[in-house]
């Protein structure tokens, strides 16, 4: 996972954000992150705490939910978690699935100051 | 420090297991004193930005019917030679164009432009992957022609290219076979994330320790439907596939897009 770059994005996301309702910072802001698409921890807290000084984000909480990965499988229709993309079927054992779930970092919500 | 209770937090950061509490729990209550808080539900991709211009990217390309092709690989699969091979054919069946993605130097670019298809090059730098603000200016520069081919060749990484859209038509996975059978398992974003894998160099399979069955079955273990073809760039083994399959997709597109054409 590219940890720096998400965090410059979600700065991004918290400057417009302030900017569009007149607000001076960030006191919080929560993000659901994909199971499957997780980010190394120490990475992301590391980018956090070098790209945020003297930003909106400079005070914020930063809250984030993993969400579970899901997928339907394309040869039975099962709906099941998985925590790889490539975990298989615990139905049918197939590999053939279409992820419906648990991919990608959104930002949730954000709560200025 | 907590703003809302004044509660002693150090870490600014706080991830949540599924089953854990998953907000940061006051078991007090508090009135806000002061300072207006607003609160915006969003559910915003975190990289919103560059999808966005990829949007637009896309849009462009349909627009103009430009087939994009973004290849990506790990550095030294045969990228840049594949595509001399691809572009002295397909030259002359349609205009081709090359956005040439390294940390340094022209050479990718200069290897192009000798075989008089127009290249741009990109250095990024340090930066480790082609984004689609990049690829905007690079078209830009280029101004590639309508009913076209248009071909990135991303920086040789494996690893962070996966996640960035650039707008394009097609993304190509491409790797050699000197580089291990098992490479789909160790790198899954970047196979998941693209329509064709080419297994490059198979002129060297008797030299090397590569199962090609079991290269396949690590794809089919990505889940999603991912055709791969074998090719020799140097020695031409599988190029008439590869070229069929590119004439094909661009044609396809054309098609689809057949009501956005203002030519002819």
């Amino acid at each position: 996972m590219h940890e720096l770059s998400l965090v410059e994005g979600i700065l991004e996301i918290a400057r417009e954000q302030a900017t569009a309702h007149h607000a001076q910072s960030v006191d919080c802001i929560e993000l659901d992150m994909g199971a499957l698409d997780a980010v190394d921890p120490d990475a992301f807290d590391f980018a956090w705490k070098a790209a945020t000084p003297a930003t909106v984000l400079a005070q914020a909480q930063c809250i984030i939910h993993r969400i579970p990965g899901r997928a339907r499988c394309m040869i039975c229709d099962h709906e099941f978690e998985v925590e790889q993309y490539f975990d298989e079927c615990p139905k049918c054992g197939s590999f053939r699935k279409e992820i419906t779930g648990g991919a990608g970092l959104k930002v949730k919500r954000i709560t200025l100051t | 420090m907590c703003a809302t209770c004044g509660c002693e937090s150090h870490e600014p950061v706080r991830i949540s297991r599924p089953d854990e509490l998953t907000l940061h729990h006051h078991h007090h209550s508090h009135e806000h004193l002061g300072h207006h808080k607003t609160v915006v539900d969003l559910e915003l991709d975190v990289l919103s930005r560059n999808n966005a211009i990829a949007k637009e990217m896309r849009a462009f390309f349909l627009s103009q019917n430009i087939f994009a092709v973004n290849l990506v690989s790990s550095p030294g699969s045969g990228k840049t030679t594949l595509l001399e091979r691809t572009v002295g054919i397909l030259r002359h069946h349609l205009p081709c164009a090359v956005i040439e993605g390294d940390q340094q130097t022209s050479l990718d670019a200069d290897r192009i432009r000798a075989l008089s298809v127009p290249a741009v090059q990109i250095n990024t730098g340090r930066g480790c992957h082609l984004d689609a603000e990049m690829i905007r200016r690079a078209v830009h520069q280029l101004s590639p022609a309508r009913n076209s081919m248009l071909f990135i060749e991303n920086v040789g990484n494996l690893v962070c290219p996966a996640m960035f859209d650039l707008g394009e038509s097609a993304r190509v996975v491409i790797m050699s076979v000197t580089e291990g059978d098992d490479k789909p398992a160790k790198y899954p974003d970047m196979f998941h994330s693209a329509n064709l894998c080419v297994v490059n160099k198979i002129d060297l399979l008797p030299y090397v320790n590569f199962n090609m069955e079991r290269f396949r079955n690590h794809l089919v273990q990505l889940g999603g439907v991912i055709h791969c073809l074998e090719l020799s760039a140097t020695r031409g083994d599988g190029i008439e596939s590869w070229i069929n399959w590119l004439r094909q997709q661009q044609q396809n597109s054309r098609h689809e897009n057949a009501h956005l054409s203002y030519s002819h």
